[in-house]
C-alpha cells in the first residue's frame, strides 16, 4: 500500500454535500489525530449530522475527500465496510436493539466475524463472556444484563450504546449528543467515561450542552452552514466574534 | 437464559403435538372402524395434509416477517413454483395413461399440437431431480430478486409491493399457454407418485405423515436459525436496521440469506401440497393468496414460529367450515380478520396469551414480598 | 337509401322534362335482360350503364332489388308501390304481371350491379352520394366507369369528392393494360398521395405484364406508403398509450395523495374506484326509471355523487382503522386489504357477482378520424377528464389551505404538527380527497371497463407502480409515471403481446426501483432520509 497521504486518523478535505441545491456541507475540512478527542458544536442545520453521515458512509459527498487512517477513502465504502475499518457511531437518539437483552446487544457489537455463515455457526466463547462482563462493568449495566434493552432508562440506553461502540473496538468513535436528556450527575459521569475512552481511541463528540463540552476540556470545532467557522479551545472559540454572531444573531 | 428455556418448552410442545398428529391421524383413518366416531374419512386426510403444507408456508413467511421485518406479499409464488416442479414430475409419471395416450408429451402439449417436450421439461421424469428443482427454482428466484431488492435497500411498503408485483407477473406468465406449463388449467390428472397411486388411502396417509415430518423439520430449522447469533442479527435488522449496519453487519446479506431460505421452505411446502390436492394452476400465484398467508401468521402471532403454524391451521379450518356453511360470508370474515388482528391483536394469539400470562404473573408477584424487585431496581 | 331514392325521383323528373325517347344503345341493350343468361345480363348492365340514359339507374336498381321483370318480349320495372313501368319508355306498362318473372342474378352479376350503381351515381347531385359512388368505383375498378368518371371530375366542385373521384380513376387506370404510360404513372402518384391500406393493396398487386417503369414507380410508392402507415400506427399506439396512461393517472392520483401524505398504501384504493363505478350504475338506473331525459347528463350527475360516496368511505376507513395504525405501515397494508375484501363482498352481495351494464351517453360514442388515426370519443373524453382532474388537484393542493396543509404534512409531518397543523385532521381529509378522486376515476372507468366487484383489484398494482415510478409527494411525478407506463405498455404490446408486455413492464419497474428506490420525482433531503 502506498504511504499514507496524511498522518491524521480522519481527514476531511473540501467535502461538499448538497440536497436539491441546499448545501448541507460546504467545502468542509477537518482533521482528527489518533487518540484525540474533539468536540463539534454549531447551531441547528450547521451540518453536524451530515458530516457524521459522510464519515460513516450513509451519505455520499458530491465533492471532496474523506480519508481514514491515511489511506482508506471513505467516500467509496459502505456503512458496514467503514464500521469494519474501525469507526463506530452513536446516534443522536439512543438506538439500541430494544427487543434484545442488554447482554445480547453487546454480543452483537463485539468485534467478531460479521458474515451470515459465521454468525449462524458461532458459539459464545469464554473469551467473549469475559469481554461482555468487562464492558457491562464499564458502562455500569452489570445488573441489567438480562433485561431487555427497551426497558432501560434513557441514560442507560445512552450508556449501552456507548458500550456497544466500545465492543466494536473502533479506532474512532463518533458520538452524537451523548448528554441529551441526562441528569447532571449522568452528564458528568458520561464526560468522565468519554475522557477515559479518549486515552486509547479517537473520539469526536457532537454536543449542544456547553457545560458538558467544558467538562470534556478538549479542542472545539464550531460549524456553521456546512463549513468550519472557528477552531480552538472552548474559550477561544466562544470569544470569536463570528461565533457569537451566529449563536446570538445579529 | 430464562428466555432460552421458554423457547425450548415451546419447541417441545410443538414437536410433541406434531408427533401425536402423525400417529393419531393415520390411526383414526386406518384402524378405527368406518362409522365410528373416531373414524377419519379418506377425504379428510389430504385436507389435513393441505393444512400442514400451509402451516409450513406460514412458517416460512414468519421467518422473514416475524424475525427480519420483511413483509413478503409474494411468497405464494415460491410455494407455487415448488408445486409446479412437483406437478411436472407427476405429469411425466402419467405417461401413456393420458387422454391422448402420448408416451412422452403431457395431454396439454398434445392438445396444443406440440411435437416435442420443451427443454425445461427434461429431467422431471426423475423424482430426485424434480425434488431438487422444487428447492432450487424458488431458491434461485428469491436469490436473484432479493439480491436486486436488498442491495438497493428497497424496504418496507415498497418491498412488499414489488414482491406482490413479482407474483402477479408470474401469474400472468403462467396463464399463457406458450409458457409450457399448461396455461389456465395448470397441471392435473396425476396418477401416481414413485409408483404409488395418488388416490389410494395409504399413499395419502404417507403423504400426510411426510408433510408433518417436513413441518417438524422446518420448525426445528427455523428455531435453530432464530436462536443462533444469526437470528439475533435478524431481529436487530428488524428493529434497527441502520444501527445494525453501523455495527458492521452487511444487512443485505442477512436479508438475502434468510429470504432465500424462506423461499426454499415455501417451495417444499408447495411440492408436498400438489400431490395431496391433485392440481396446480396459475391461480396459486394470485396476489390474494400470498396476502392470506400473511394473515395466518398475524393471527397466530408473528415472530413466534409456533404461532404461524397455529394461525395457518386455525384460519384454514375456519375457511373450510365457512365455505361449507356460509360461503358468501367467508370474505367478510376474512376481511374482518385482517382488520381485527391488526387493530386489536398486533401480536396474534401467542402475543395475547403471553400478555395474559405476564399479567397473571405480575399479580402473583405483587402478592409476594418484593425482595427480588429491590435488587432489580438497583 | 332515402337519398338514393330522392335522387332517383329527381332523375325521373329530369327524364320526364327532357323526354328523349329515341332508340339508342339503351333500348338495344334492354332485351338482353330477357335472354335469361348471366353473360347477357352482364353485358346489358354494361351497356345500360354506359348509355347515359335517364332510366339507367332505375333499371339497375330494380335489377338489384329483384324488381326487374321480363317476359313476352317486355322488360318491366315493378315500382315499390306496385304498378309496372315499361323500362324502355318509363311509362306505365300494361303487361300482365302473371307472365313476368324477375331477371335472375348470381354473384358475378351482383358485382356488376354494384359497379354499375357506383358509376351511375357518380353524377348525382348529392355530394355524399357522389362520394359513396367514387368509393364504390375505387373498389370495383370497373373500366366502364371511366367516361362517367372523367365527366364527373370535370364538373366536381367539392374538393373531397374530387379527390375520391381522382383516386377511383387512378385505381382504374393503374390496372388498365391499354392506358398510356403517363396516365398510369399519374395514377401511381395519385394513389401514393391517398396512402392508405387500400392504395397499398392496389399498388402492391399489379397485374402481370405491367411495364417495368410503372412497376418501379409503384414499388417506390408502396415503400413510401408503408413508411407512412407505420408512422400512423405508431402515432395510433401512442394515442392508445396516452389513453391507458390517463386511466392509470385517474386510478393512481388518489393513491399518490394518500401515500404521499401518510406513507401508507391503501390496498382498498381500487375498491374506491369500484364504488365510483357502481355509483354511476345506480345513478343511471335511477335516471332510467325516473327521468330518462337526463340520461345524456348521467355521468355529470354521477361525478359528485361518486366523489362523495368514495370520499366518505375513505374518511370512515381512515377514522375507524388507519388512524390507529399510524406508524405501522405494513399493518395498514394488511388492514386495508381486509377492508378491500369486505367492500368487494359487500358489493357482490348487493349487486350480484356479474358485470353490470353502464350505458354510454350518445355524445361519447363514435370516433374522430384524423388522417390515419381513429380516436374514439369515450377515450378522448377520458384523456380530457384525466387532465382536468389533474389540473384541479394541482390547484387544490396549491391554492387551498387544505392543499397547503397536505403538502406540509407530506414534506415533514413532525414539523407540520409543531406548526399547529392538525395532522390527524389533514390525514382524514387527504384520505377522503384521495378516495374521492378514486371514486371519480370509477365514473370514467365505468365507460371502458367491466363494472364488477373485481373492478378495483385490477388497478391497485398498476396504480402503485405508477406512484412508485413517479415518486412520492409530487403529482407531476404521477402524471409522468402514468403516461410513461401507459405509452410503454402500448408500444410494447405489438412486439411482445399484451400479457408479455405487461410482464416486461413489471420486471422493468422492479429494476427501476433498484436504481431509484424513491421514484423519478423523489423529494430529497434530510426530511426524507430520516
Amino acid at each position: 500500500m502506498a504511504a499514507p497521504i496524511t498522518p491524521a486518523l480522519l481527514y476531511l478535505d473540501n467535502v461538499t454535500v448538497s440536497f436539491d441545491g441546499f448545501r448541507a456541507l460546504n467545502a468542509l475540512s477537518l482533521a482528527i489525530d489518533h487518540t484525540e478527542m474533539r468536540a463539534i458544536i454549531g447551531p441547528n442545520g450547521a451540518g453536524k449530522t451530515t458530516m457524521m453521515d459522510v464519515i460513516t458512509g450513509k451519505t455520499r459527498p458530491n465533492e471532496g475527500t474523506a480519508l481514514f487512517n491515511g489511506s482508506h477513502d471513505l467516500t467509496y465504502l459502505d456503512e458496514a465496510a467503514i464500521a469494519e475499518l474501525g469507526i463506530g457511531r452513536k446516534f443522536q437518539t439512543p438506538t439500541v436493539f430494544e427487543m434484545h437483552s442488554v447482554e445480547d446487544n453487546l454480543l452483537l457489537a463485539l468485534k467478531q466475524k460479521r458474515s451470515p455463515l459465521a454468525t449462524l455457526l458461532s458459539r459464545r466463547t469464554a473469551q467473549e463472556r469475559e469481554r461482555i462482563d468487562a464492558l457491562l462493568e464499564r458502562v455500569r449495566l452489570t445488573h441489567q444484563r438480562h433485561r431487555r434493552a427497551g426497558e432501560l432508562s434513557h441514560g442507560q440506553k445512552q450508556w449501552l450504546e456507548i458500550g456497544m461502540l466500545l465492543a466494536q473496538q473502533p479506532k474512532l468513535l463518533l458520538i452524537d449528543e451523548p448528554a441529551a436528556g441526562m441528569t447532571d450527575q449522568e452528564t458528568a459521569d458520561t464526560a468522565d467515561l468519554l475522557r477515559d475512552i479518549a486515552k486509547t481511541q479517537a473520539v469526536v463528540v457532537v454536543e449542544h450542552d456547553m457545560t458538558f463540552v467544558r467538562d470534556l476540556g478538549v479542542k472545539v470545532t464550531c460549524l456553521h452552514e456546512g463549513s468550519v467557522l472557528a477552531e480552538g479551545s472552548l474559550d477561544a472559540v466562544s470569544a470569536n466574534e463570528r461565533v457569537i454572531e451566529v449563536y446570538l444573531g445579529r | 437464559m430464562k428466555t432460552q428455556t421458554l423457547l425450548d418448552r415451546q419447541s417441545t410442545v410443538v414437536l410433541s403435538l406434531l408427533t401425536v398428529a402423525a400417529i393419531v391421524v393415520p390411526a383414526m383413518n386406518g384402524l378405527a372402524a368406518p362409522g365410528s366416531a373416531l373414524h377419519l374419512s379418506d377425504h379428510l386426510v389430504p385436507l389435513l395434509g393441505k393444512y400442514v403444507c400451509f402451516a409450513l408456508l406460514a412458517l416460512s413467511v414468519d421467518l422473514i416477517w416475524g424475525f427480519c421485518g420483511i413483509l413478503s406479499l409474494g411468497h405464494g409464488a415460491f410455494f407455487a413454483l415448488g408445486g409446479y416442479a412437483m406437478g411436472m414430475y407427476l405429469m411425466r409419471q402419467i405417461g401413456p395413461r393420458g387422454v391422448y395416450a402420448d408416451p412422452v408429451l403431457p395431454d396439454f402439449m398434445v392438445f396444443l399440437n406440440w411435437k416435442e417436450l420443451p427443454w425445461f421439461w427434461h429431467g422431471f421424469e426423475w423424482f430426485p431431480f424434480a425434488a431438487l428443482m422444487a428447492l432450487i427454482v424458488p431458491g434461485a428466484l428469491s436469490f436473484i430478486f432479493g439480491w436486486l431488492a436488498f442491495r438497493s435497500r428497497v424496504t418496507g411498503v415498497y418491498l412488499s409491493i414489488i414482491t406482490q408485483a413479482m407474483t402477479f407477473a408470474l401469474m400472468l406468465a403462467f396463464f399463457r399457454n406458450d409458457m409450457g406449463f399448461g396455461g389456465n388449467n395448470g397441471l392435473t390428472d396425476f396418477k401416481d407418485i414413485l409408483g404409488f397411486p395418488l388416490q389410494s388411502a395409504s399413499t395419502r396417509i404417507v403423504l400426510f405423515v411426510l408433510s408433518v415430518v417436513a413441518l417438524a423439520c422446518g420448525y426445528l430449522l427455523c428455531r435453530w436459525v432464530v436462536n443462533s447469533k444469526f437470528g439475533k442479527v435478524l431481529v436487530a435488522v428488524r428493529d434497527a436496521e441502520s444501527r445494525t449496519r453501523f455495527l458492521g453487519y452487511r444487512v443485505e446479506h442477512y436479508k438475502l440469506a434468510v429470504f432465500t431460505l424462506s423461499a426454499m421452505l415455501a417451495g417444499i411446502a408447495g411440492a408436498l401440497y400438489v400431490p395431496q390436492v391433485g392440481i396446480i394452476n396459475p391461480g396459486e400465484f394470485a396476489p390474494a393468496n400470498s396476502i392470506e398467508v400473511v394473515i395466518w401468521v398475524a393471527v397466530g402471532g408473528r415472530g413466534t414460529l409456533a404461532g404461524a403454524i397455529l394461525g395457518a391451521l386455525l384460519v384454514n379450518a375456519g375457511k373450510t367450515w365457512f365455505t361449507g356453511v356460509l360461503p358468501e360470508f367467508w370474505l367478510f370474515a376474512l376481511g374482518g380478520l385482517f382488520v381485527f388482528v391488526t387493530l386489536f391483536m398486533p401480536h396474534g394469539i401467542f402475543g395475547a396469551a403471553r400478555d395474559l400470562g405476564k399479567q397473571v404473573s405480575r399479580r402473583l408477584a405483587s402478592r409476594r414480598p418484593p425482595e427480588s424487585l429491590s435488587q432489580a431496581a438497583e | 337509401m332515402t337519398t338514393l331514392r330522392t335522387i332517383f325521383w329527381a332523375l325521373v323528373l329530369l327524364a320526364g322534362m327532357t323526354s328523349v325517347a329515341m332508340a339508342g344503345p339503351y333500348e338495344d341493350a334492354l332485351p338482353r335482360f330477357a335472354a335469361d343468361s348471366y353473360a347477357d345480363t352482364e353485358a346489358a348492365i354494361a351497356a345500360v350503364t354506359s348509355s347515359g340514359h335517364s332510366l339507367s339507374l332505375r333499371v339497375i336498381e330494380a335489377l338489384r332489388d329483384g324488381q326487374l321483370l321480363v317476359g313476352a318480349g317486355q322488360v318491366v320495372i315493378r315500382d315499390i308501390s306496385g304498378p309496372l313501368v315499361d323500362a324502355a319508355k318509363g311509362q306505365p306498362s300494361g303487361a300482365n304481371a302473371g307472365s313476368l318473372k324477375p331477371v335472375r342474378v348470381n354473384n358475378r352479376v351482383r358485382r356488376a350491379i354494384e359497379a354499375a350503381l357506383g358509376n351511375l351515381t357518380l353524377l348525382s347531385t348529392d355530394p355524399g352520394t357522389r362520394l359513396e359512388a367514387a368509393r364504390a368505383v375505387f373498389r370495383s375498378r370497373d373500366a366502364a366507369a371511366l367516361p362517367t368518371l372523367d365527366k364527373a371530375i370535370a364538373q366536381e366542385t367539392s374538393p373531397n369528392v374530387r379527390k375520391a373521384l381522382r383516386t377511383a380513376r387512378a385505381a382504374i387506370l393503374l390496372n388498365k393494360a391499354d392506358a398510356s404510360s403517363a396516365d398510369r404513372l399519374g395514377a401511381v402518384a395519385t394513389l401514393k398521395e391517398r396512402g392508405d391500406q387500400e392504395a397499398l393493396a392496389l399498388l402492391s398487386s399489379l397485374p402481370s405484364g405491367t411495364p417495368s417503369d410503372i412497376a418501379e414507380a409503384a414499388g417506390k410508392a408502396t415503400d413510401s406508403i408503408r413508411a407512412r402507415l407505420a408512422l400512423w400506427s405508431a402515432v395510433q399506439n401512442i394515442w392508445y398509450g396516452i389513453s391507458l396512461g390517463s386511466v392509470l393517472l385517474l386510478a393512481a392520483i388518489g393513491l399518490a395523495i394518500t401515500f404521499g401524505t401518510m406513507g401508507v398504501i391503501n390496498m382498498a384504493h381500487g375498491e374506491m374506484v369500484m364504488l365510483g363505478a357502481y355509483t354511476t350504475f345506480v345513478v343511471q338506473e335511477l335516471i332510467r326509471t325516473y327521468a330518462p331525459g337526463l340520461f345524456e347528463a348521467s355521468l355529470f350527475i354521477a361525478l359528485p355523487l361518486a366523489f362523495l360516496v368514495a370520499g366518505v368511505t375513505g374518511i370512515l376507513i381512515e377514522r375507524l382503522v388507519i388512524r390507529f395504525l399510524y406508524g405501522r405501515s405494513l399493518e395498514t397494508l394488511l388492514a386495508t386489504w381486509g377492508l378491500s375484501l369486505i367492500l368487494q363482498q359487500a358489493v357482490r352481495t348487493l349487486f350480484g357477482p356479474t358485470n353490470r351494464e353502464v350505458g354510454t351517453p350518445a355524445w361519447m360514442s363514435g370516433a374522430l378520424e384524423i388522417g390515419g388515426l381513429s380516436l374514439t370519443y369515450n377515450r378522448i373524453a377520458i384523456v380530457v377528464f384525466a387532465i382536468l382532474v389533474f389540473a384541479v388537484l394541482q390547484l387544490v393542493l396549491r391554492y387551498t389551505s387544505l392543499g397547503l396543509h397536505v403538502r406540509a404534512v407530506t414534506q415533514n409531518r413532525r414539523m407540520a404538527g409543531s406548526m399547529g397543523i392538525k395532522t390527524s385532521r389533514v390525514d382524514a381529509l387527504a384520505f377522503g380527497l384521495g378516495s374521492g378522486v378514486a371514486g371519480i376515476a370509477g365514473v370514467a372507468l365505468s365507460q371502458i371497463d367491466n363494472v364488477s366487484p373485481n373492478l378495483g383489484q385490477g388497478y391497485i398494482i398498476d396504480s402503485f407502480m405508477v406512484v412508485v415510478f413517479g415518486g412520492v409527494g409530487n403529482l407531476w411525478g404521477t402524471l409522468v409515471g402514468a403516461m410513461t407506463l401507459g405509452i410503454a405498455n402500448k408500444l410494447l404490446e405489438p412486439y411482445a403481446g399484451a400479457v408479455l408486455g405487461k410482464i416486461v413492464l413489471l420486471v422493468g419497474i422492479i429494476f427501476f426501483i433498484q436504481r431509484r428506490p424513491r421514484g423519478l420525482f423523489a423529494l430529497k433531503g434530510r426530511a426524507v432520509e430520516a
